[in-house]
């Protein structure tokens, strides 16, 4: 019941927020009316690197404070999930962004960067070149066993992973392992592993924990084994509540358990992140009780993908063409977004998007390519089974 | 903290790009010399350049905004130029509001201005936040004649022209710059007429004596007019692409020595039958002179091949009429003392000495008699 009162409670909160949205431009009646919260409002982290940011205009060599202002700017990309802390990273870089030979740390996070806007290519020729000069960088090889992971080139990033098994902390090597290797046939000893170097460091560092709990999570979850799945995400968000990519993951799996009443309290907060925001509107579509807020949501989503699609951005093809298929239900668009983005990526994500949306635009040609992808990397997704099953 | 950087950087892959990034939208719409637009710039933006929130609490209030409006205006309008026919049109901001967009709340900046020089596209040049946030992107919505065009800038494209209309309109507009230029550019006519006043004329045995036919004339006006039309076609082609640029002082000053060599000529004649030879080796030179009076009208960015093609074409029209004009005259004139002493002589000389003039004056920055 309380529950319920609560869900009323913001409800409201959202056709207020609602009827904003699509207002003329105005002149505010009061001084004192607040137009815009600053992320450092939440976030007084945040502040800092207000300040990093003034130092280092005065003096925008300094590779020092430009790299630490960098790394930062990084960091709250991550935890807040918003590109402008990836835009105000570059332009710390700037003295270093097209020099052809910068120096390693100034290589590392452009990299990074060039990573965060689908830059594949330009990340990993920079990693190629850091490496070249310092094959021991436990860090470049990590940045590009990420890289080759997310494009679905196992092989080459679990030789990276080996690389760095002697420089880095157990966990760390074992989470490097874990991740392409879960997805190319070893799932349940690169399970074993993770699990057993999470046991054996108790008290390592909390958000190396809380990743590797997520990492745990999302191989477990495609073994089938949801019990566990649940219980590494539970104790991950435990550790950090907010992580965005661990809300998207958890809130996807309890999707997936027909549970979405469970992902409304999670992520109500988090409309201010696209991905966030997506599966908050997946939920609210199945809970007759959120149909205003629905509406809302799904609004603001097509809002957004087309601000990004004005912008000339390709980045949220994924999250674009899941809104596509399964909220707009438009199974022919959806598809041409999924085969876009399978052009880029080849996270188990990315595939489902393609099996899914090609299930339901009736294309067989795409299912049998996608589905002998799978079989190829022998990748075991509980989840996508009974897609590839349809397959005719 | 190397562990945690090494985890930073680890997950990145997976978080990136969940909110809408940072960018500007632009309407600005053109009616003859006024223009008037729309700037929505996010009040976040602002604030990271210019620090509104002046109590810091991480809110923004309308207070705050309203206090530093004067400091908003000055920041965004230093970062936006537009001009036309190579002169700029400077803007002023009317009227400050504030919208919400889906991310947030914006500024809304009500722009208004005048272009001083018209012109058939409009140069926009857009800096704003480049510097803070090289992924930040203004978007802008350019209307003219009722027709819409989508432009994005990025710290790469920061620089764009745009056109007019559709097509047909862009193609009408740069065949009628393309005759105007022609018509007012002198130095293009005097030229032509230096090639074309012994068209009606044979030399023989040392003097001049009129052409046997106006059929014999025209092939003769033909080949000349032909010949500087290739030539400068492929030189205003290859500048205007981009493909070959020479200094502009070296460019003027060649065609006022074109000039003068032409004009010459008619006086002491050391080229008489193969004047086309020298129309179309000068002719290359005045195409560069073309390309730089192209340049300050501005291609436009998505129509730029079509836009070349006009004002080429405008050029040719032009000229054409030129030669319309002069070749019936001529050629009823070709055999009086007055043709040959006054207008071919007479002329000559006259034309040999205002392009002396023109020479001296582009080859040395100077200002003698002209403007």
């Amino acid at each position: 019941m309380a529950s319920v009162l609560r869900l009323g409670v913001w409800l409201i909160s959202f056709i207020v927020a609602a009827g904003s949205v699509a207002a003329k431009p105005f002149i505010p009646a009061d001084d004192a009316q607040v137009l815009e919260r600053l992320p450092e409002k939440t976030n007084p982290s945040l502040a800092e690197l207000k300040r990093l940011r003034s130092t280092l205009a005065k003096n925008p060599h300094d590779l020092a404070l430009a790299a630490k202002l960098a790394r930062r700017a990084i960091e709250a990309a991550r935890e807040t999930g918003d590109p402008r802390f990836f835009g105000q990273a570059q332009a710390a870089l700037a003295p270093w962004w097209n020099s052809p030979e910068p120096p390693p740390a100034a290589l590392l996070l452009r990299a990074t960067l060039k990573q965060s806007t689908h830059d594949f290519a330009g990340a990993l020729a920079d990693l190629d070149k850091l490496i070249a000069a310092r094959p021991g960088d436990g860090q470049a090889l990590l940045t590009r066993a990420t890289v080759l992971t997310v494009q679905g080139r196992y092989a080459e990033a679990r030789a990276d992973c080996t690389r760095i098994a002697r420089r880095a902390v157990p966990l760390v090597s074992a989470a490097c392992e874990a991740a392409p290797a879960s997805l190319s046939g070893d799932a349940e000893q690169a399970y074993r592993s993770l699990i057993d170097a999470l046991a054996r460091a108790p008290g390592v560092d909390a958000g190396l924990r809380e990743w590797a709990l997520t990492l745990a999570g999302e191989i477990a979850q495609r073994r089938g084994d949801a019990a566990s799945a649940e219980a590494h995400f539970r104790e991950a968000l435990a550790l950090d509540p907010r992580d965005p990519y661990l809300l998207a993951t958890y809130a996807d799996f309890l999707l997936d358990r027909n549970r979405a009443a469970d992902v409304v309290p999670l992520i109500k907060d988090a409309t201010k992140n696209d991905n966030l925001l997506l599966r908050l509107a997946l939920a609210a579509q199945r809970l007759p009780q959120m149909r205003a807020a629905f509406e809302t949501y799904r609004a603001d989503l097509a809002a957004r993908f087309d601000a990004a699609r004005r912008r000339g951005d390709s980045l949220h093809q994924r999250e674009e063409a899941r809104f596509t298929l399964a909220i707009v239900g438009d199974a022919g668009a959806a598809l041409k977004l999924a085969r876009e983005n399978w052009k880029a990526q080849k996270e188990p994500a990315d595939l489902r998007i393609l099996l899914e949306a090609a299930v339901a635009a009736n294309d067989t040609a795409t299912l049998k390519q996608a589905s002998e992808w799978a079989a190829a990397n022998r990748l075991q997704d509980a989840s996508l089974l009974p897609l590839m099953g349809k397959r005719s | 903290m190397k562990r945690l950087v090494a985890l930073v950087l680890f997950c990145i892959a997976a978080v990136a790009w969940a909110h809408k990034p940072s960018d500007s939208y632009l309407t600005l719409e053109r009616n003859d010399a006024a223009i008037r637009g729309q700037w929505d710039i996010a009040l976040r933006d602002l604030d990271n350049a210019l620090g509104l929130d002046a109590n810091g609490d991480g809110e923004i209030t309308w207070g705050e905004v309203r206090a530093r409006h004067a400091d908003i205006i000055a920041y965004a309008l230093a970062r936006l130029e537009v001009a036309a026919g190579g002169t700029a049109c400077p803007l002023r901001v009317d009227e400050q509001l504030i919208d919400q967009h889906s991310d947030g709340a914006y500024a809304v900046l009500k722009l208004a201005g005048v272009c001083p020089q018209p012109g058939p596209a409009l140069a926009v040049g857009y800096r704003l936040f480049f510097d803070l946030d090289p992924m930040h992107r203004g978007l802008l919505q350019y209307v003219e004649a009722g027709h819409n065009h989508s432009v994005i800038f990025s710290a790469e494209a920061s620089a764009q022209t745009l056109g007019t209309g559709t097509a047909w309109d862009q193609l009408a507009a740069y065949v009628h710059e393309g005759v105007w230029h022609i018509w007012l550019g002198f130095d293009h006519i005097l030229f032509l007429l230096s090639l074309l006043l012994p068209a009606v004329l044979l030399r023989r045995g040392g003097s001049w004596q009129p052409a046997a036919s106006f059929r014999a004339a025209f092939i003769d006006v033909a080949k000349i007019v032909t010949a500087f039309t290739i030539a400068h076609s492929i030189t205003l082609s290859l500048a205007a692409l981009g493909l070959v640029a020479l200094p502009s002082r070296w460019i003027e000053s060649a065609i006022a020595l074109s000039v003068v060599l032409a004009a010459i000529n008619n006086v002491f004649p050391v080229v008489s039958h193969g004047r086309w030879l020298a129309a179309f080796g000068f002719g290359l030179i005045h195409g560069f002179g073309f390309a730089s009076a192209l340049k300050d009208l501005g291609l436009p960015t998505g129509s730029l091949a079509l836009s070349l093609f006009g004002f080429n074409v405008g050029v040719e029209l032009g000229q054409l009429a030129i030669v319309c004009a002069f070749l019936p005259l001529a050629f009823a004139l070709r055999a009086t003392w007055a043709y040959r002493r006054v207008v071919l002589a007479g002329g000559s000389v006259l034309i040999a000495a205002i392009a002396g003039v023109w020479l001296v004056e582009r080859a040395f920055d100077l200002r003698l008699i002209t403007g």
